[in-house]
């Protein structure tokens, strides 16, 4: 057995590695389905971006509590990661406890952090079960997470719980095994937090003991494993790529829509043919109809998205009752992103599947409701932006379907004809100036 | 008082400082000229030197844009930025958050370089330097204000502060409504819902807007915007509010009370 664990473990940790890889290059070329049209200068405002949004958490303070709590999860993963270091070093070598002959003393004071911070985790977590499933919060009981969605997030946090209670059992054990100085089983001193559950495990027989240590052990590390192979399924991605996304976000002026290079050629051509080079081929498509014809950024912030609600919670549309939801739009962004995947993945190339992000996923009727007021920008912890989508996908609506509401069409006459979104004369645009 | 336009100021050879860009709604809304009125009358007092650009001033395209017609918008922006570069326009000021935000953050990548102010920051740095004058006692001395924040000010520009600042000399007691700043709700306006039906819902934008500006329990509600004080005075009507409070611009305020 002592031969053959190492063995096992590695070809888990392989395979669970490899599998990952697999997924995690699917996504980025998923995401690199989209434009690059946008250059992302100025890295170190950029970087102060990572360590304000993403590392500091700052947006998440506009609600202290909450912003707490989701601290302790967050500091606990990252740091009772370096325990996992340990554990997977003591996988690989068949050695227990590793780094205890190096720090000697300080070791039970690691494990000591680590344990009040996965106790810490798992309070949170049970918190957080309740916040969705007994508490009225409105962002979180809402019909955009109807289904799979919601399941999604309460395995998240029934996982982590497993996790952080295998944690223990293991600690637990390990110490009642000390405590009869069953061989393999340096002493550590005590555990702060599993500990407490020495007394009812020392009844047990050593052989019983083993097992539990070990079992608790090996399903820690495969609960672990597993659990990375599930983060690209799941909403929980945005543990990674909530960095990403907060370098990526925008540094200009958040009213500032895209530019259209072509458009605006086409239209300067116009009004001055002779700027028009002989060759220029008018443009192909105009706005986003599929996740094609979006910059990848917003590919990205689709996977990043953690479908917290903060953004429809904060929309004026979404607030009032009407269809758009800029949460969903992002989620119908990721839910097309995973059917064009899959349909690259069975048939190496994408094959036309009649349809598109536009219609299909979002409809006319949510995209019109919305007033870009960047509320849901704002609201972001990581500022990604729905508006984005909205907007790109509106552009489509009007310039490739002319398919705007009657009074847009009014409107955009007026604009051209007599200079206003009114109906009056251009002549008469003075003649207040007459009226002091 | 005398409004002078960009053509007669070149023609008697002389350049203004400031352009204003009065925008579609202060030129034709009856409404929003009161308030175009207000700040020309403000200018004038302080005497600045200022001009508009008349029959030659367009739409700058932002209803346009935002609802997704990129082509309207591209030729009424190089229209625009035709004119004004003809005059060799250096500073424009505007009492329009839409016209500011489309001028100043997507004018440049289209050829129109000016340094565009928001009449909320000019009225500030006005104050600042002493040159705003207020009668003694003040019109709205004591009065309840609620500032509403515009969202092409105040998100899509982080200015918050100026219009805040400019109240501050009113000397009344300024209260702020549930959601501000950076939380602001949006009047409903933007995005071309202005020009359009609202899209079917439980209730609309500015009634939700309306609701918490009535719970502050202020009598003037003050807007630096023209689509938000149409959207936020009509939802006060259908609140029946209209008796106990009333939506000005900041610009009218101060000129109200200038001595």
């Amino acid at each position: 057995m002592e031969m053959i664990a190492p063995l096992i473990f590695l070809a888990l940790l392989g395979t669970a590695g490899f599998l990952f890889y697999k997924k995690a290059t699917l996504i980025k070329k998923t995401i690199f389905l989209g434009k690059s049209e946008i250059q992302y200068n100025e890295p170190i405002r950029r970087w102060k971006q990572v360590l304000l949004l993403a590392f500091g958490q700052k947006k998440m303070f506009k609600n202290p509590l909450v912003a707490f709590l989701h601290l302790i999860i967050y500091a606990g993963f990252i740091i009772i990661n370096l325990e996992v270091l340990e554990i997977i070093i003591d996988g690989i070598t068949g050695k227990h406890r590793v780094f205890l002959p190096f720090i000697g003393s300080y070791y039970s004071l690691f494990i000591n952090v680590f344990e009040v911070l996965a106790f810490g985790v798992t309070v949170v977590c049970v918190i957080f079960l309740v916040r969705r499933n007994i508490l009225y919060i409105k962002r979180l009981a809402s019909n955009d997470l109807a289904g799979w969605p919601k399941t999604d997030a309460n395995l998240i946090l029934a996982v982590e719980i497993v996790l952080m209670s295998l944690f223990f059992l293991m600690n637990g054990a390990d110490q009642a095994l000390q405590n009869v100085q069953a061989p393999h089983y340096a002493s550590t001193g005590s555990f702060i937090v599993s500990s407490m559950l020495v007394p009812s495990l020392s009844t047990l027989s050593t052989e019983t003991l083993v097992l539990i240590e070990r079992s608790a052990w090996w399903l820690h590390i495969i609960g672990i494993l597993a659990f990375l192979n599930y983060l690209p399924y799941s909403k929980h991605l945005h543990i990674i790529l909530a960095f990403p996304a907060a370098y990526y976000s925008a540094l200009e002026p958040a009213g500032k829509m895209k530019n259209m290079p072509s458009v605006q050629n086409e239209v300067l051509y116009a009004m001055d043919p002779s700027k028009a080079p002989t060759d220029a081929a008018p443009p192909t498509t105009f706005g986003a109809k599929d996740i094609f014809d979006l910059n990848w950024k917003s590919l990205m912030e689709a996977y990043s998205c953690t479908e917290c609600g903060r953004c429809s919670a904060a929309c004026p549309a979404t607030t009032t009752g009407k269809l758009l939801s800029p949460r969903k739009i992002m989620m119908a962004t990721r839910d097309r992103l995973e059917e064009v995947a899959q349909n690259i993945h069975q048939n190496k190339n994408f094959v036309d599947d009649q349809k598109t992000l536009l219609h299909n996923y979002i409809s006319v009727e949510e995209l019109r409701a919305c007033t870009t007021c960047n509320a849901c920008v704002e609201a972001c912890p990581v500022s990604l932006s729905p508006l984005d989508i909205i907007m790109e996908l509106r552009r489509s609506l009007i310039m490739e379907e002319s398919n705007a509401p009657s009074e847009w069409n009014n409107t955009f006459s007026n604009i051209e004809n007599n200079f206003a979104p009114w109906k009056f004369s251009p002549e008469d645009r003075e003649n207040w100036a007459k009226e002091i | 008082m005398k409004v002078n336009t960009m053509a007669e100021m070149m023609a008697s050879g002389t350049m203004p400082e400031y352009l204003f860009w009065v925008g579609c709604a202060g030129s034709f809304d009856q409404r929003a000229q009161k308030i175009t009125k207000a700040f020309s009358l403000i200018l004038d007092k302080v005497g600045i030197s200022y001009a508009i650009l008349g029959k030659e001033e367009a739409c700058t395209g932002d209803p346009a844009r935002r609802a997704g017609n990129e082509f309207l918008f591209q030729m009424m922006a190089y229209q625009n930025i035709q004119v004004m570069n003809a005059y060799g326009v250096k500073k424009i000021i505007t009492t329009c958050p839409h016209c500011f935000n489309t001028i100043k953050n997507e004018y440049p990548e289209l050829g129109g370089n000016y340094e565009v102010i928001h009449h909320t920051t000019l009225l500030q740095s006005l104050i600042n330097e002493g040159k705003i004058v207020l009668k003694e006692g003040g019109t709205f001395k004591g009065k309840k204000i609620s500032y509403h924040d515009s969202c092409y000010l105040g998100r899509a520009n982080n200015i918050y502060e100026a219009p805040r600042k400019v109240l501050e000399i009113l000397d009344a007691e300024l209260i702020e409504m549930k959601r501000c700043r950076s939380n602001g709700l949006c009047c409903g306006a933007g995005g071309a819902q202005m020009f359009k039906e609202e899209e079917a819902g439980t209730t609309r934008i500015n009634i939700e807007r309306a609701e918490e500006a009535v719970a502050t329990g202020a009598q003037i509600i003050a807007s630096a915007c023209p689509f938000c004080n149409t959207m936020m005075t009509d939802g006060i009507k259908n609140k029946e509010k209209e008796n106990e409070m009333e939506v000005l611009d900041i610009a009218e305020l101060i000129a109200e009370s200038m001595a």
